[in-house]
Formats: structure tokens, C-alpha cells, sequence
């Protein structure tokens, strides 16, 4: 019955979502009457808890299930309308430690808060999961459950990288002999609507697979009242929770400078995806991975940015592939004032910016006008609701530290995802702590979480990925003797046609000098970056050597391969041009 | 390409040791011969070997020649790869992807007019042959900067250890002399053996540099050839048809093959199943009659098509070298070599398409990797899998996915799948890896690479993926085959 029922649903989403992703607007409305209708259950039953066998909760389900296949309001969903998942009183959980309402709560819907709370319930936890986004302050932006990456971060990115991408390609298209024209613009209002759509619709997906893995979602800010009670704030309550077991998911969000109008006049990337103007002339401030992807896609999508950068270029990257990226953007067109610093965004009465910045070298003042002002110039964790003090949760700035087994200090309040402190700050990698911790937790595992060896690409117009150690990282750690650095220059079969620049195209691998030769590090900037990388990523968890790389058959004609023609040293001198193409 | 790899590899060292390479050779001493080794064949396996050989210091001289194809195509140095083959096909491909890109670019916002969207033929050709060129001449360049003599003729043995060929003029026939040979001559596409093929159809030797519109076209041959020329022609705006004589892509893995075809008939490129055609006409309209016979039913059909495109299979180009005066033996048109490249004689060896089929399980063909429009595997198929582990001791790990960027132009997602093949028991090595999707290539290289360096499905599925990505996916393979769950995906991002 149960199973059969589970399918069922899985069909219906599945239609759902295809058929949502061209009608948001309606999904949306019924999303939000039949999550208001439950949320009114739920508050109606918080007041009475008793107990109840678990029996009670499949029967009720199913009949809720015909209920709505049969009720007046078309395309249902059956869980929607699930009453009498909100209408069971919450079970006190008798545990070692006492009795409580969950297992676990987590707190935080992005992603590795979903990841751990769906794989708690499937290893049979008991899991409800908080999740709030507080507005922007400059323009009030907000966004539905998925936390950063589905609503802010790699998803839109990704897809406003893609609509840039495919600006490229009408050009490309026309040297390759299409008869389109290729003097296009960008509908930027087109575009965003677009991507929100998506959005909106995985947003969706997301509430709906949480409601088939019975994990209770409460759209909530969550603070600590003990170590083993939390209070939420909802829409217009409150009400306390209490758990045996808290996960901390909360994410980051990004900074603002301290300078006069940056808060008033200036934007993030929480509000670009969403901006209802064109971004116009730019000035995007930090040179981090967020601020040169919106700089890239920004001029590919035929705005005019600035990149204004305080020290250097992808702090924490390889420094040789940083310059080449930043090279390969400024060669592009896009303008980065280096060593600089704002001091003030004053709005003038043309409604553009005028932003004072300094040169911190030559201490030269200067200022420029700009239609849109972006920070991007780093992401703080959002401890500061939490009220961590009264859990005894000790923070260092702004994330909270944890132990190999995402542990804090205290013993049942655990972190995973962006909050925690000293971590790579990537989606794949919160899925998989929350997902791992989560599996030790409830279903008896013992794996960790291994941070070490995580790949990552850049989407610049010309992307860079890379995993394993940088060529400074690899020196510092065996010392320059003992580290061997193979690279190269190549050219894209593909670019030929349209003659795109391959000045760029370039990748190394950083390796061991002697005995096997273990591959430590491997970067490459170039065209589909993160679609290389990946492969190479599980081969060096599998302890790639370069003589393994070398005896590896090439696919040609592929920009990957390049990685199995690397032959040319750094310590050679020689020169890494390439010369020809298939032998 | 392989052949590449099999010179660095495996086959070099010894090579290496039998041309004296590394070792001292007495400076004094005159060599017997005129040359440490001659190279026939100057595509990516001999230029490879040859500019190897050079390299490590001996006196090396490659010939190279191409035969007009029986429509009068001929090409440069470098071979299949550079001329007919990899090349071409990539940017064809990748115009064709391109045209796909316009209309996308219009879903993104772009105000791009992407009505009667159509190709330049005849510009692309241009621009495809222009790159070519452009190759051959870095080619020779590089040929002679690395000191290999280059000779634009056809060599054949006249004994073990001589070569002869006939000068530019064609009047006068010399002689050289080599202590090792290398043959490396590769293949050309065959013609069926039915009225009509040899004078009205074309090959991949011929598509690429055709000067009219291909229009209608009948691929006939179902192997990864046929199906990349019929998957650009489509994407070009052309109608191919495919002829499929038994089953698509015969070797690779039967899923991801049959996959392949659905995908490609979704987009509109009707197969032609258990057919073989019987005869080909040209009607007074200049369009060519094809007349065909279903081996399954018995019935006979006939249609008319602008061109008809043999993709049933290449033959070794053996006839040409005089083996028997060399001693060297044959298996049909192709050279039987030992694991180390040498033939029936030791001093003479094969590399490249020209050798008979190599062994299942040396490095390269495991990881035989063909570029195929939008499909690729490394390692073992299914099949192969079951075949020599048992269906008992193997364990596949499948899934559907949704590539981020196909939603938004409302690509299908139907076909995008991938597998892994696994051992069932201890860290479950990875016997094989299938993926069909975007940047096919691109994904599975370092794949290779994890295959080779001993990939589990622990360390797989341990591995942390780049977001959001398709290649990411492998790490996100969860469902077993086995347990009879539905491998589509559910949520994105967490």
C-alpha cells in the first residue's frame, strides 16, 4: 500500500514539474493555499501532543491520497492535501536523554540541510527541518526553500553563464555558416524571468519531495532556547521545538563594506538573478569566484563591468591560474582596477551611482559612475539569530568549528554546509557531509566526511577547474624539489572556425617529483571546465600517478585529452606551446 | 587517438630497444641500412611513431600517399584523423550543435532571429577545409623541424627490409633501405558489392570536403560513423535516414546503443531496421533511386534520396605494400601483430587501424573511447561485463538526469542517462562507465583516468561533486539496476 502509494506520487510530481515549469504562476498560487491550509493544521494540533502509534499516520495518508485524486481542486497532489500528516499531534520521542518532539531538527532548508534531513528520515529518524530567508536589505529580495545554491548561487549562475555562453554561439554560429544575424542583444527581463521560473520550479520539486520523504518543513527562523529546544518564529506565531538532535544549516549570506551607501545603493548576488532593471554599466567589487562570474557573465550578456579588487585575484586558487583567468577577462574587455578600495556610492539625481574608491598602493582617490554596484566581496555565516550562546555552541567569527564528525562543541548540535568554520563552501560537499552525518546518526554508518581532494570550477567566460592542490599549496607542503609541474598551452579543435582566442587555454598538473609520481593537483582553464574536471577528480581519490595519466588513452578531439598529452615540465624551461594537433 | 597512446605506451619501449634507441649506437660504424626507420603511412599512428623515433635520435623517412576516393577526393598528410575523420567531424558536429545553440539562445532572452535558420553549406565546407589545410601545413612543418624525411609517395616491400616507391614524376622507381619497418597505413571505408555503389555513393572520405548540399541522404551502416554523419547532417538541417542492416553500434553497450537510436529518432532520423540495400540508380532528375530489402520480412521498398553515404565498415589498406615479399602475415585486410606491435617478422611492425583485432583487454581497447555525437563509455559494456564476470558478480548503477541548462529551452531530458559497471562484492571496482549527454567527451576523459588509477564505486560515489554539472551525476549514482527502482532523478541540489 505504502509502496504503492510513494509511486504514485512520484508520477504525480513528476507531471507536476513538467508541467509547472511553463505555468509557475498557478503552481505557486496552489502551492501557497495548500501550504497555508496544512500550516493552519499544524498550529491547530501543536497545542494537543499525544501520543499516537504510527499506524494511525499510513491509514490517514491513504485516504487523503483518493481524497485528493478525487477532490474539486484539479492536479492535487496527494500530499498536498495531506491533513492528516499535520493532523497526527507531534510524538514525543523517548531517546537516552529524555523525550522530545524530533529526532532531529535542522535548521536551515538550503542544501545540506535538505540532503541531511531527507537521509535522517530515510534511516528513520524523526525530522522536521526550519528554513527562513530574510529579505535583502537594499531591495527586499527574497526566495523560496533551497538556501543559496538553488535560489542565489549555482543554479541562476550557471544558467545566466549559459545565456552568455549562447550569446558567444549566435557569433560562432554565423562562422560557422549560419545565416542568422548576429547582432543581438540580450532581453535581460526575458532572461531573469526565465531563470526564476526554473527556479520556482525546483523550489517546488523541493517542497514536494520533502513532503514524500515526511520530513516537516516549518518556514521558520530558529534560535536556541537550551541545547535541546529551539524556538521558531513563524509568519505570525512562535512555538518551541525540541530534539534530541539539531543540525546548524544556516548558510552564509553575502557582506556589505563598511562605507557610506553600500548598503542603501549597492546590490549582491542575493538580488542580481532577480533584478527587474538591466544591470547595466557595472561595478562588481571583489575579485572572489562570485565576483568574476558575474563580471564574466555580465559582459558576455553585453553589460559593461568593472572589476575592482583589493589584493588578489581568487584568494585561496592557484595563483598562476588566477592571473591567466583574470588575463583571459581583461582580454575580453573587462576592466579591473586593481589594488583598489571604494570609500563611498552616492545615488545622483540621474538616478546612477557615483562610487569614491582609492588606490591602496599609490593612495590615488578616484571615482566613476555606474548603473549598478555589486558586493561581492565575500559571505558571513548567520550565526547571529541563532542565539548559540544559550545552546553553549561556541563560534569562531562568524562559523562555528567543528570536529571531523561535524560535531560542535557540544556533543548533540551538530554543523554542516557553508556555517561550518574553515570549510570549502560548495553545495556537493554540504549534500554530502549533511548526507553522511546523517547516515551516522541514524543508520548505524561510520564514513566521514573527507574535505580533502574537492573539485571546483569557476564559470568565467573562459572556466577554470581544478581539484587537488594548487602549484603553491603542493610547494609549501613537499617543498619545491620534491614537486614536479606539468603543463601546457592547447587549442581547442572548435575555436579554430569562429578564430576564438586560445591564448588562455592552458592546464598543469601538479604532481610528486619522484617515486610514483602521485598526481596532487590538477587545473585546467578552458571551455566546459567542470564537465573535465570531474572525471579527474575521482581519479585522483583513486591515486592517479602521472605515469597512469600518460598511459591513458586521449578521446579525440576533446580539450580533456590534453590532460593525457601533458609532457612538458616547468622545471624543463621548454617552451609549453603546442604544435600539433593528431600525432 | 590510440594509435598515439600505443606508441608512448606499450609498444615503445621495446620498439625503442629493437631500433637501438637509448642505447649507445657506435658512431663509427656505417649503418647497413639507409635508414634506422621507415614509416608507411603518414597519419597520427606513424607521425606519431616517426616523429618519436626522430626524437630519440634515429634516421627516420615516412611515406605517405592517398589514393583518390572512386568520387575523386583527396587530401594532405595526417591521415584519417586530421583529413577525413576526427577533425571534420568535430567542427561539423560542433555547427550543428551551434545551430541548436541559436534557437536556445532565443529561449535565454537573446533577440536572435532564428526563423529559416539554415546553414552555408558551402561556406562550412570551406571553413572545415581551410582548418585541414591548415593542419597538413603544421604537419610538414613539424615533420621537418623534427628531422623526419617525408616522402609524398606510395611504398611497398620488395624484401623484408627494402621499400620501394615511385618518384613525383611517376617515371622513375626508387628503392630505400631500412632496418625497421613500421607499417601504419590504416583504412578506407568500404562500398557495398551492389550496382551502382562504387559510381553513385559517397563515403565519410567524401562528406567532408562535397561540394554540393548533401539534402536527402541515406546512411546506410549503423556504426558510430554512420550515426555521427547521420546525427550532424540532422542537426545541419538535412534529412538523413539511417539503414541498419542488424543492430546499431555492434561492440558497444546494447542499452546505450538502443538509447542512442531512440534519441536520434526522437529528433527525427528515421532507421531503416533489418534492411540492406540492393541497388542504386541515378533518375533522370539527377536524384539517386535506392532500392532495398528487408531481411526480416522479405519485403522489398525503394526511395529517393540526394545522397547515399556508405558507412558499413573501413578495410585495412594491405593491398598496396607487397606484404608477401616481406613475409609479413595477414587476416583478411588487416595485420596480425604480436602484443608488442611486431608482425610475423621481427623487425616489422604495425600500429594503428591497420592492426587485426587487437586483443579485448590490452589498455587501449578498454578504454577505446569514441567520440559519438552525444554518447561515450570508457571500459566494459554490460554485456561484456556479465560475459566474463557472471551476471551474479555484477552490479550496475544507473540513473536519469536533467542537465541544468536543458531547461530553460525545454531540451529533452529523455535520453540523458548514465551507468557504471561494477564488480557486486568487496570495494566494487569499476569495470565500466556509460554516459549520454552533453559534452560527452569532455566528461568522460578523466573517467579514463579514475579507471585506469582503480575507480570503486566507493571512491565514486565518495567523490565530491562539481555543481552544477551533468558529469556530476556518476557521483550521484545511487540506484542499483538490481533493486528494480526508478532511476529518475527527484530533486537538484540537495
Amino acid at each position: 500500500m505504502n509502496l504503492c502509494n510513494s509511486r504514485l506520487s512520484v508520477t504525480f510530481v513528476r507531471q507536476c514539474s513538467t508541467i509547472f515549469t511553463s505555468g509557475i504562476l498557478q503552481n505557486k498560487c496552489r502551492l501557497s493555499s495548500c501550504s497555508s491550509s496544512s500550516s493552519t493544521q499544524r498550529n491547530m494540533s501543536s497545542g494537543q501532543r499525544g501520543s499516537r502509534d504510527s499506524s494511525g499516520s499510513s491509514g490517514s495518508a491513504g485516504s487523503a491520497g483518493t481524497a485528493g485524486a478525487g477532490g474539486a481542486i484539479p492536479f492535487q497532489h496527494p500530499h498536498c492535501d495531506r491533513a492528516a500528516m499535520y493532523e497526527q499531534p507531534v510524538r514525543k520521542m523517548r531517546t537516552k536523554g529524555g523525550t522530545y518532539d524530533y529526532d532531529l531538527v535542522v535548521i536551515g532548508g538550503g542544501s545540506a540541510g535538505l540532503a541531511c534531513a531527507k537521509e535522517a528520515v530515510l534511516n528513520g529518524a524523526r525530522v522536521a527541518c526550519l528554513d527562513f530567508v530574510k529579505p535583502t536589505p537594499t531591495l527586499g529580495t527574497k526566495w523560496g526553500v533551497g538556501g543559496t545554491c538553488v535560489n542565489v548561487g549555482c543554479i541562476p549562475k550557471k544558467l545566466m553563464h549559459q545565456a552568455s555562453l549562447l550569446g558567444e554561439a549566435v557569433h560562432e554560429a554565423a562562422a560557422y555558416g549560419w545565416n542568422v544575424d548576429d547582432k543581438i542583444k540580450p532581453d535581460w527581463s526575458k532572461l531573469v524571468q526565465s531563470v526564476q521560473n526554473h527556479i520556482k520550479s525546483v523550489n517546488w520539486v523541493t517542497r514536494v519531495d520533502l513532503r514524500d520523504k515526511k520530513v516537516e518543513y516549518i518556514n521558520g527562523l530558529g534560535s536556541f532556547v537550551d541545547a535541546h529546544t529551539m524556538l521558531a518564529k513563524l509568519k505570525s506565531s512562535e512555538r518551541t521545538i525540541t530534539a534530541q538532535n539539531f543540525v546548524i544549516a544556516v548558510g552564509g549570506r553575502p557582506r556589505y563594506p563598511d562605507i557610506p551607501g553600500a548598503v542603501e545603493h549597492g546590490i549582491t548576488s542575493d538580488d542580481l538573478f532577480s533584478l527587474d532593471r538591466e544591470p547595466g554599466k557595472t561595478l562588481v567589487v571583489g575579485a572572489g569566484y562570485i565576483g568574476l562570474e558575474c563580471a564574466g557573465f555580465l559582459k558576455g550578456l553585453g553589460y559593461e563591468p568593472t572589476v575592482m579588487v583589493r589584493s588578489i585575484v581568487l584568494r585561496g586558487f592557484d595563483q598562476q591560474m588566477a592571473e591567466l583567468v583574470a588575463s583571459s577577462m581583461e582580454e575580453r574587455g573587462i576592466p579591473f582596477l586593481r589594488k583598489s578600495v571604494p570609500l563611498s556610492v552616492e545615488k545622483q539625481d540621474d538616478g546612477k551611482l557615483l562610487v569614491k574608491y582609492k588606490n591602496t598602493e599609490t593612495g590615488e582617490e578616484a571615482e566613476e559612475l555606474f548603473d549598478t554596484v555589486l558586493w561581492a566581496i565575500g559571505r558571513k555565516g548567520l550565526v547571529e539569530d541563532l542565539n548559540l550562546s544559550n545552546a553553549g555552541v561556541s563560534v569562531q567569527k562568524d562559523k562555528i568549528p567543528v570536529d571531523s564528525q561535524e560535531t560542535t562543541n557540544v556533543p548533540n548540535i551538530y554543523a554542516v554546509g557553508d556555517i561550518i568554520y574553515g570549510k570549502p563552501e560548495l553545495t556537493p560537499v554540504a549534500v554530502l557531509a549533511g548526507r553522511l552525518l546523517a547516515r551516522r546518526l541514524y543508520g548505524g554508518a561510520t564514513q566521514r566526511m573527507d574535505y580533502n581532494d574537492v573539485a571546483t570550477t569557476v564559470f568565467t567566460p573562459l572556466e577554470y577547474a581544478c581539484v587537488g592542490l594548487s602549484e603553491e599549496d603542493a610547494v609549501k607542503q613537499y617543498g619545491e624539489d620534491e614537486v614536479e609541474v606539468f603543463h601546457g598551452y592547447y587549442k581547442p579543435t572548435e575555436f579554430f572556425i569562429p578564430q576564438k582566442s586560445v591564448r588562455y587555454c592552458y592546464l598543469k598538473a601538479v604532481a610528486e617529483r619522484h617515486g610514483d609520481q602521485r598526481v596532487y593537483g590538477l587545473h585546467y582553464l578552458g571551455p566546459v571546465a567542470g564537465e573535465v574536471i570531474q572525471g579527474f577528480a575521482a581519479a585522483l581519490k583513486s591515486g592517479l600517478t602521472v605515469n597512469t595519466l600518460m598511459n591513458t588513452v586521449g578521446i579525440h578531439p576533446t580539450t580533456a585529452e590534453e590532460f593525457t598529452r601533458l609532457s612538458i615540465t616547468k622545471r624543463s624551461g621548454l617552451d609549453p606551446t603546442p604544435a600539433s594537433c593528431c600525432s | 587517438m590510440s594509435a598515439l597512446k600505443l606508441m608512448r605506451c606499450s609498444s615503445c619501449p621495446r620498439l625503442r630497444a629493437s631500433i637501438g634507441i637509448g642505447s649507445v649506437r657506435h658512431a663509427a660504424s656505417k649503418p647497413r641500412h639507409d635508414y634506422d626507420l621507415v614509416v608507411l603511412g603518414g597519419g597520427s599512428a606513424g607521425l606519431a611513431c616517426a616523429k618519436e623515433a626522430a626524437d630519440c635520435g634515429a634516421r627516420v623517412l615516412c611515406f605517405d600517399f592517398v589514393k583518390p576516393s572512386p568520387a575523386g577526393t583527396r587530401w594532405g598528410i595526417g591521415g584519417t584523423c586530421v583529413n577525413v575523420g576526427c577533425i571534420p567531424k568535430k567542427l561539423m558536429h560542433q555547427a550543428s550543435l551551434l545551430g541548436e545553440a541559436v534557437h536556445e539562445a532565443v529561449a535565454y532572452g537573446w533577440n536572435v532571429n532564428d526563423q529559416d535558420l539554415r546553414p552555408d553549406w558551402r561556406k562550412l565546407v570551406r571553413s572545415v577545409q581551410n582548418h585541414i589545410k591548415s593542419v597538413n601545413w603544421v604537419t610538414r612543418v613539424d615533420l621537418r623541424d623534427k628531422k623526419v624525411e617525408y616522402v609524398n609517395s606510395l611504398g611497398a616491400f620488395l624484401d623484408p627490409h627494402t621499400i620501394e616507391y615511385a618518384t613525383r614524376s611517376g617515371l622513375e622507381r626508387r628503392q630505400v633501405t631500412a632496418e625497421h619497418v613500421v607499417v601504419a597505413v590504416g583504412g578506407r571505408p568500404r562500398y557495398p558489392d551492389i550496382p551502382g555503389a562504387v559510381e553513385l555513393g559517397i563515403t565519410s572520405d567524401d562528406i567532408f570536403s562535397y561540394e554540393r548540399e548533401p539534402g536527402r541522404t541515406l546512411v546506410v551502416g549503423a556504426g558510430y560513423v554512420g550515426l555521427e554523419c547521420a546525427c550532424f547532417l540532422k542537426g545541419l538541417g538535412y534529412e538523413p535516414t539511417v539503414m541498419v542492416r542488424s543492430i546499431v553500434l555492434r561492440g558497444f553497450d546494447r542499452q546505450m546503443s538502443e538509447l542512442l537510436a531512440a534519441m536520434m529518432a526522437e529528433r527525427g532520423v528515421p532507421f531503416l531496421g533489418t534492411t540492406i540495400p540492393r541497388s542504386v540508380e541515378r533518375q533522370a532528375d539527377g536524384r539517386l533511386l535506392v532500392r532495398y530489402h528487408n531481411t526480416a520480412t522479405g519485403a522489398d521498398g525503394s526511395d529517393v534520396f540526394d545522397t547515399v553515404l556508405w558507412a558499413i565498415g573501413r578495410r585495412g589498406l594491405v593491398e598496396d605494400l607487397h606484404l608477401p615479399a616481406a613475409g609479413v602475415r595477414t587476416h583478411g585486410d588487416k595485420i596480425v601483430v604480436d602484443a608488442a606491435e611486431a608482425t610475423s617478422v621481427p623487425h616489422i611492425f604495425a600500429v594503428g587501424d591497420i592492426v587485426y583485432g587487437r586483443p579485448e583487454l590490452t589498455p587501449v581497447a578498454i578504454l577505446a573511447g569514441r567520440l559519438l555525437a552525444r554518447r561515450l563509455c570508457v571500459g566494459m559494456s554490460e554485456e561484456t561485463a556479465i560475459e566474463l564476470r557472471g551476471a551474479d558478480n555484477i552490479e550496475v548503477l544507473h540513473g536519469y538526469y536533467k542537465p541544468t541548462e536543458f531547461f530553460i529551452p525545454q531540451k529533452s531530458v529523455r535520453h540523458c542517462y548514465l551507468k557504471a559497471v561494477a564488480e557486486i562484492s568487496g570495494d566494487q571496482k569499476i569495470l565500466g562507465l556509460h554516459y549520454i549527454g552533453p559534452v560527452a567527451g569532455e566528461v568522460i576523459q578523466g573517467f579514463a583516468a579514475a579507471l585506469k588509477s582503480g575507480l570503486t564505486v566507493k571512491t565514486l560515489l565518495s567523490t565530491v561533486g562539481i555543481h552544477p554539472t551533468t558529469a556530476e551525476e556518476f557521483t550521484r549514482l545511487s540506484i542499483t539496476k538490481r533493486s528494480g527502482r526508478d532511476p529518475t532523478p527527484a530533486s537538484c541540489c540537495s
